[in-house]
């Protein structure tokens, strides 16, 4: 089996653990962070400081490899200006993130959790995925390619 | 303002996020990706425009649900509650994933590995996501609807 692989499946491992170590693999409690007038919970901020903390001392790492140890490459988004694609994104995707208290990772981890509430999440976000590569295709192949 | 702490769960939030962080490092350093879950789901699935086949990919969303699972054998089942209206889970399913496709990247993607690197557009997208969060939260309570 090849090493990166075993890195990838690895990495995955950590983060499913850490989600529901965090609490954060509870729809209730990051529900709560957005609560800020009612049943505020505070538990996401400090989530985010261990995460950050690590990850700002991995970019310092990254910056002095030439390339990535089990990879000939960085595969890392270029500097690109904010754009109303990401706005829009972010605005939808913030909707949805507070409707429900859910976003990508957590809601993979419920389908071993809360298999039964969580597969009508994943098949939906799933689908608005879908949906999404369709738009893409109509409407900004042009523009992509042009890139 | 006590019954905050006591809701909160400070020590365990850290800790669950720099096993993320580490998860995220791991990535970067070893493999030199950014492990941004609605990414890399889209990619494991072949959502993606250009499509195109990425079993690494596939291989870190198999670990992040099973790192759940395995956790939750550990410590013991830990408290997920869902809401109980099935079409708030369905109506947020699509906004994420739409959303987080069109605004390239979610929590972790943008919020964890963007943030940390200080990029504009994460900066950007983790502030219009929590602030679209904490509208979306604030106008279900005014209009009395519970998730």
């Amino acid at each position: 089996m090849k090493l990166n692989y075993v890195a990838s499946f690895i990495s995955g491992l950590l983060f499913g653990a850490g989600l529901v170590v965090s609490g954060m693999a509870n729809p209730q409690r990051v529900r709560g962070f957005l609560d800020i007038g009612g049943a505020f919970d505070p538990t996401l901020a400090f989530v985010m400081m261990g995460a950050l903390l690590i990850m700002a001392l991995a970019w310092r790492t990254q910056k002095k490899l030439s390339h990535p140890l089990f990879s000939t490459s960085f595969e890392i988004p270029k500097t690109m200006p904010v754009d109303w694609r990401l706005i829009s994104g972010a605005i939808l995707f913030g909707v949805g993130w507070g409707l429900a208290g859910l976003c990508p990772g957590p809601a993979l981890v419920g389908l071993v959790l809360a298999p039964k509430k969580a597969i009508l999440f994943v098949g939906a976000m799933i689908l608005g995925m879908g949906l999404y590569r369709w738009v893409e295709q109509r409407l900004f192949s042009k523009s992509l390619n042009q890139n | 303002m006590m019954e905050i702490w006591n809701r909160a769960q400070p020590l365990q939030g850290f800790t669950g996020g720099m096993m993320i962080g580490a998860a995220c490092a791991l990535m970067l350093v070893l493999l030199g990706r950014i492990a941004g879950v609605s990414g890399l789901l889209a990619r494991a699935l072949k959502l993606t425009y250009p499509p195109a086949l990425d079993p690494l990919a596939l291989v870190f969303i198999l670990g992040l649900t099973l790192g759940g699972l395995f956790i939750n054998q550990i410590i013991g089942s830990v408290e997920v509650i869902y809401p109980n209206e099935d079409l708030i889970l369905i109506s947020a399913g699509l906004l994420v994933g739409f959303g987080a496709r069109l605004g390239s990247g979610c929590t972790s993607g943008h919020g964890v590995c963007g943030l940390s690197r200080l990029s504009l557009r994460s900066i950007f997208a983790t502030g219009i996501f929590m602030l679209s969060g904490f509208v979306t939260v604030a106008l279900m309570r005014s209009l009395g609807l519970s998730s």
